[in-house]
C-alpha cells in the first residue's frame, strides 16, 4: 500500500520533469520491466470486469438454447455489419477476380483436358437419354406440384467467410428476409448442396455449410437410394471431407458412388435430390459392423461465389425469383 | 475518454474485423486469414496498457463474436481477446524495446488467443474439431499473424499512442 502511494505521488513530478511540452504522461513503468512487473493499479478493476463481462456472455448464450437474449444483439449487429460487408466485398470484386484468374489457370487446363474426356463419354450417353428424360419431367413436376415448394431460387453472392480460426464453416450472402429468405432455407450452386440458412437478416444471411462439424444432412447413396447421415468434419480447402453413416449396417457404398440429398418434410432444412458428393473412399473399424463412407464434395468451398437459395415458388422480393419448371435445380442458372 | 478518440478506436475495431470477414479470404490458407482484431488488440495492451487493452479486446472480440457470419457462442472471441490483451499490457515494457519483441509477442498472443478458444469450443462442445487439425489451425494462424503484424503493429501502436487522453487520468 505505502508503495502504491508513493507512485502516484512520483508520477507527476515525473511528468513535470520530462513530458510536459507533450501533454500527456510518460509511460507509466517507463524503465521497469519484466512480466508482472505492472501489477497492482486501479487497472486490474476493469480487467477483471472485461474477464467477467465475457464469462457472462459465453454463459448466458450457453445456456438459454434456442432464445437466447444474444440473438437480438446478433441480429443489431448482422443488421450493420452486414451491408458494410457485401459494400466491401462488391468494391474488391474486381481485385478478387484478378486474384482468382491467376490462381485458377492451372486449375481450369486440368479441367479442360479431364472434361473433353468426359464429354466424348456423355455424348454415347445422351443418345438414351430423351426417354429418359420425358419420364423423369413427369414425375418431377409431380413431386414439385404435390409439395408446392418446387425448385425456386433466389441467386446471391458470398460476401463474407468466417475465419477458419472460429472453427466454424459459415459465409455471410448478401441476400435477406428482403429477397424472401428465411431460417432453415436450402442454399447450392451449380456443382451441388452448400448448405443451409442458420439466421438471416433484412439484407444478408448466414449459411451454415455442410463441411461444419455441427451440420447433418440426411443423404442417400444414387446407385441403391439407401439412406444415411452426413457429417462434415470442419475442414475447407482440398481437404473437405464428409463423413457418411448408413443406416443399414449390411450395405457397403460403392467408390465413386454419388450422394444426394434425401430431404425432409416440406424442404426443411435440405429439399431431395440435390447431388452433394461422390464415395472416396470406404472404411469399417473392425468393432463395428457399419461401414463408413468419407464423401467427396462436388462443390469447391474455397472458391465459392454465386450461390442460389431454394425458396417457395410464390416467393415475392426484391430480387429476381427463379423458377426452375420441372428441371434439376442444378441446371436452371 | 473523450467521444471522437473513442470513435476513432472504434472506428479502427470496425475496420479490422470487417476486413478479415470480407476481404482476407481471398488469401486465405485452409480457410485460415490473418487476425486483424488479434493484432489492433495487442497494439492497444502495449501501447496503452491492459486497462484500455482489456476495453478493446472485449469491443472486438464481441464484434467478431456477433457479425455475420460468426455462429458459435457469443462471448468465446471476446474471452480470448481480453486475456491476450491482459497479457501483452504486462509485458508491454518489454515489448517496446525492439520490433523482434513485438514481434515475439504478437506470435505468443496469437498462439494463447486461438488455443482459448479452441479449448472453450470444447468445453462448450461447440463447432469443436478434431485435435490434428486444431493444431495446424493455431499454426497456420500463428504464421499469419507474424506476417501482417510487422506491417500493421507499429502504425497502430502510434495511433493508439496519439488517442491517449492528454489530461492525468488518475
Amino acid at each position: 500500500m505505502a508503495r502504491k502511494r508513493l507512485r502516484h505521488r512520483m508520477r507527476p513530478r515525473m511528468g513535470n520533469v520530462k513530458g510536459p511540452s507533450l501533454g500527456r504522461p510518460l509511460s507509466d513503468d517507463s524503465g521497469r520491466t519484466g512480466f508482472g512487473r505492472d501489477r497492482g493499479h486501479s487497472s486490474s478493476a476493469v480487467v477483471g470486469l472485461m474477464v467477467a463481462a465475457a464469462l457472462s456472455v459465453i454463459t448466458v448464450d450457453a445456456a438459454s438454447g434456442e432464445d437466447s437474449p444474444v440473438d437480438p444483439a446478433r441480429a443489431a449487429v448482422g443488421n450493420i455489419v452486414g451491408p458494410i460487408e457485401t459494400g466491401t466485398a462488391t468494391a474488391l470484386r474486381p481485385f478478387r477476380e484478378t486474384f482468382a484468374y491467376f490462381s485458377s489457370n492451372d486449375d481450369l487446363r486440368a479441367d479442360v483436358a479431364r472434361l473433353s474426356a468426359q464429354n466424348s463419354k456423355l455424348r454415347s450417353e445422351v443418345e438414351q437419354a430423351p426417354l429418359d428424360r420425358n419420364r423423369l419431367a413427369e414425375l418431377d413436376g409431380l413431386t414439385s406440384n404435390a409439395n408446392q415448394t418446387g425448385y425456386a431460387l433466389v441467386a446471391a453472392r458470398v460476401v463474407g467467410m468466417g475465419p477458419m480460426q472460429s472453427f466454424s464453416r459459415t459465409v455471410t450472402i448478401d441476400a435477406g428476409t428482403s429477397s424472401g429468405i428465411r431460417q432453415d432455407m436450402t442454399v447450392l450452386n451449380n456443382d451441388g448442396l452448400v448448405g443451409r440458412v442458420i439466421s438471416v437478416t433484412r439484407s444478408t444471411a448466414n449459411v451454415l455449410l455442410i463441411l461444419d462439424t455441427d451440420s447433418v444432412v440426411g443423404a442417400r447413396l444414387g446407385s441403391n437410394l439407401e439412406i444415411g447421415f452426413l457429417r462434415g468434419r470442419g475442414v475447407t480447402g482440398d481437404r473437405g471431407r464428409m463423413d457418411l453413416d448408413l443406416v443399414d449396417n449390411s450395405v457397403t457404398p460403392a467408390k465413386g458412388d454419388v450422394v444426394v440429398t434425401w430431404g425432409s418434410q416440406n424442404g426443411v432444412p435440405y429439399v431431395a435430390g440435390i447431388p452433394i458428393g461422390k464415395v472416396e473412399s470406404v472404411y469399417s473399424t473392425p468393432r463395428e459392423l457399419a461401414k463408413h463412407a468419407v464423401i467427396d464434395p462436388f462443390v469447391d468451398f474455397t472458391s465459392l461465389d454465386v450461390v442460389g437459395v431454394v425458396v417457395p415458388r410464390k416467393t415475392q422480393g426484391d430480387r429476381l425469383v427463379i423458377n426452375g419448371l420441372a428441371q434439376k435445380p442444378g441446371g436452371d442458372r | 475518454m473523450n467521444l471522437s478518440r473513442t470513435g476513432v478506436v472504434g472506428f479502427v475495431i470496425v475496420v479490422a474485423v470487417i476486413l478479415q470477414v470480407a476481404v482476407f479470404n481471398l488469401f486465405s490458407v485452409n480457410g485460415v486469414v490473418p487476425n486483424l482484431a488479434l493484432v489492433v488488440v495487442v497494439a492497444a495492451a502495449i501501447a496503452r496498457g491492459p486497462q484500455f487493452g482489456a476495453v478493446v479486446g472485449f469491443s472486438a472480440g464481441l464484434l467478431l463474436d456477433l457479425a455475420p457470419p460468426a455462429d458459435h457462442v457469443a462471448g468465446r472471441w471476446a474471452l480470448a481477446l481480453v486475456l491476450v490483451a491482459i497479457l501483452a499490457g504486462r509485458v508491454r515494457a518489454d515489448a517496446r524495446r525492439s520490433p523482434i519483441a513485438g514481434l515475439a509477442t504478437v506470435a505468443i498472443c496469437s498462439f494463447i488467443a486461438t488455443s482459448v478458444f479452441a479449448l472453450s469450443g470444447v468445453v462448450l462442445n461447440d463447432h469443436a474439431l478434431p485435435d490434428g487439425e486444431m493444431m495446424q489451425v493455431i499454426g497456420i494462424a500463428l504464421l499469419w499473424d507474424v506476417v501482417v503484424a510487422p506491417v500493421i503493429l507499429p502504425g497502430l501502436m502510434a495511433l493508439f499512442e496519439r488517442t491517449r487522453p492528454a489530461e492525468l487520468a488518475y
